[in-house]
């Protein structure tokens, strides 16, 4: 756990970043630090490792004050990933990855035969392990950035903007593969980000910072988009604010029609299917040509995904497939809004309870 | 001129040895004044401009008046070498320093930030990560202070002091071609043979800086 405690910077010449933050960073989640530029993200994530040092109040993690232990020594012993990767030009991918091992005295050879078993835990083939950075695209350095970070086997994480540096589609895998490394190796992260949405898709938990440094709302992604504390929080959050938290249901419990319903209408839009059952398309008015699915969901799916698929298929409806592939189900956008004013009636009566626990985060 | 060489051998080679040293200690002792210097304003960053300045001014002292004022100022008899390469080290102090400091300074960035963050501590940082990042631009500048060096030492010939310039003197009192034309032969020789080995030794210490980038 790492705890913020009354903590407060101030620069030279009297500009507050940080305002008498009081905050909890769980053991074995991950806590993002998001807000506009100017909200001291940055420099709260980096009194964690003293390369700030805060003016007053204190940090420490699991109890022990951090400016009570050697700079350079805490640092080895905390995980840290920063934008572009900031790998060492000079040094090949198997060494940077060694860097702290070697700093803490790990001979270079098993420092070196333990990064390029990393190597492979963050997605990349070991034969990069010989090559210099600028050999690598930008999503492999910040694969390798990562790896870097976690050579040492630290409990702690801090990462700045790792994924900012990337087009959206390498991001995207980014994060993911980065969420399946985190519940493979439960570490305690404190993650900077001015991206919203990554601060739902990443966090378990979300500090929302405002410019001079002061905390406006800590809680689960889910308080965040259902309970926004004040205006700036929901200004922050976003108009679609409803839109994105349907990614927190699934599609579990929608109204699902047969699939024959679709697929043996003679006219109109039809559902057209494989001889295995697997959905091919949409014809659309005995159309030959036919229309692509946007894509298919299965149960576990979020609601969503569901939605977008719906209101972007030419039948208004998203169609649902087995773990073969093969079509089990079409639920209509009309089942959404009825699942949706379902559960918000449902929510209604609930809110009591779900307010109980926000304090909890 | 291949009667001139055979006849004049000894000379010649003589000549050649003495440039070489003279060109080339300077540097070797000029570099390693400005490795420090250069770091000092880096270090702390106020002395950075004082440091440019200074190196400025010496590199702009005539090269004949700086052979001529320096046994003065060292003590040294007029017709010492050491005048020579204590003046030529000066040069190439003055050219290097704020190559070091810049060197130095381009490198400050992401790579830098993620040392300090890592927990280098500074000295290992700064021999680490920061010299071998900042070798391909003082490289660079050790190419120009040899060369430089190299064709400079020519004017102690006016001093007395033997180095490839004494075949210009000579050639000039005799009013004899020969001796100038191999004097610039072998003193353009020797600077392209001292700048390819410093090319080599580049491509040995940074074989990263010649990836291709993707």
């Amino acid at each position: 756990m790492i705890t913020f405690d009354k903590v407060t910077k101030a620069f030279p010449g009297g500009a507050v970043a940080v305002d008498e933050l009081s905050v909890e960073l769980p053991t074995g989640q991950i806590t993002v630090f998001v807000g506009p530029s100017g909200c001291g993200k940055t420099t709260s994530l980096r009194m964690i490792n003293r390369t700030i040092e805060p003016s007053s109040g204190t940090i420490s993690i699991d109890g022990e004050d951090v400016t009570s232990q050697d700079a350079a020594l805490l640092r080895r012993r905390i995980g840290y990933v920063i934008q572009n990767a900031g790998l060492f030009p000079h040094r090949t991918i198997e060494d940077n990855i060694a860097t702290v091992p070697m700093l803490n005295g790990v001979g270079k050879k098993q420092a070196r035969q333990e990064a390029v078993q990393l190597l492979t835990r963050v997605g990349l083939d070991e034969s990069m392990a010989r090559r210099y950075p600028a050999q690598l695209s930008g999503g492999q350095q910040q694969r390798v950035g990562v790896a870097r970070a976690l050579a040492a086997d630290p409990p702690v994480m801090l990462m700045d903007e790792p994924f900012s540096a990337v087009d959206p589609i390498v991001r995207d895998s980014l994060q993911k593969e980065f969420l399946r490394l985190q519940s493979e190796l439960g570490k305690t992260i404190a993650f900077v980000t001015h991206d919203i949405d990554e601060a739902i898709k990443l966090g378990d938990n979300v500090a929302v910072l405002r410019v001079g440094g002061r905390l406006a709302q800590f809680g689960t992604p889910r308080d965040l988009l259902d309970n926004p504390a004040d205006e700036f929080v929901a200004d922050f959050v976003g108009r679609d604010r409803g839109f994105r938290a349907l990614s927190f249901l699934t599609a579990e419990h929608l109204e699902v029609e047969p699939v024959s319903a679709y697929a043996d209408r003679g006219r109109g839009v039809r559902l057209v299917l494989d001889d295995g059952g697997a959905p091919q398309g949409w014809a659309v008015n005995g159309d030959a040509r036919l229309r692509a699915l946007p894509s298919t969901f299965v149960a576990g799916d979020s609601l969503r995904l569901v939605t977008d698929l719906a209101i972007t298929s030419p039948a208004g409806a998203a169609v649902r497939v087995d773990q073969h592939g093969v079509a089990d189900g079409v639920v209509a956008h009309e089942a959404v809004a009825r699942h949706l004013t379902a559960h918000r009636q449902q929510g209604q009566q609930g809110q009591q309870g779900q307010q109980g626990q926000q304090g909890r985060g | 001129m291949i009667d001139y060489v055979t006849a004049n051998r000894s000379v010649i080679l003589e000549a050649l040895a003495q440039h070489v040293w003279l060109s080339l200690l300077p540097v070797l002792v000029g570099a390693a004044l400005a490795l420090p210097v250069g770091y000092l304003g880096v270090r702390y960053p106020r002395f950075y401009q004082p440091i440019v300045n200074l190196g400025g001014l010496i590199y702009s002292i005539p090269s004949l008046a700086l052979f001529l004022m320096l046994p003065a100022v060292l003590g040294l008899q007029v017709l010492d070498p050491l005048n020579v390469v204590a003046a030529l080290a000066l040069y190439t102090f003055a050219l290097l320093t704020r190559t070091v400091a810049d060197a130095l300074l381009s490198v400050q960035g992401q790579a830098t930030q993620a040392a300090y963050a890592l927990g280098y501590r500074p000295v290992r940082q700064l021999l680490g990560v920061e010299l071998p990042m900042a070798l391909p631009v003082m490289l660079a500048g050790l190419r120009v202070a040899t060369v430089s060096n190299i064709s400079l030492v020519s004017v102690s010939a006016f001093l007395g002091v033997t180095s490839l310039g004494s075949l210009f003197t000579r050639g000039l009192q005799l009013d004899f071609l020969e001796p100038i034309a191999v004097g610039i032969v072998l003193s353009v020789l020797l600077a392209a043979a001292a700048d390819t080995c410093i090319v080599l030794l580049q491509r040995r210490l940074t074989p990263w800086a010649r990836v291709s980038t993707r």
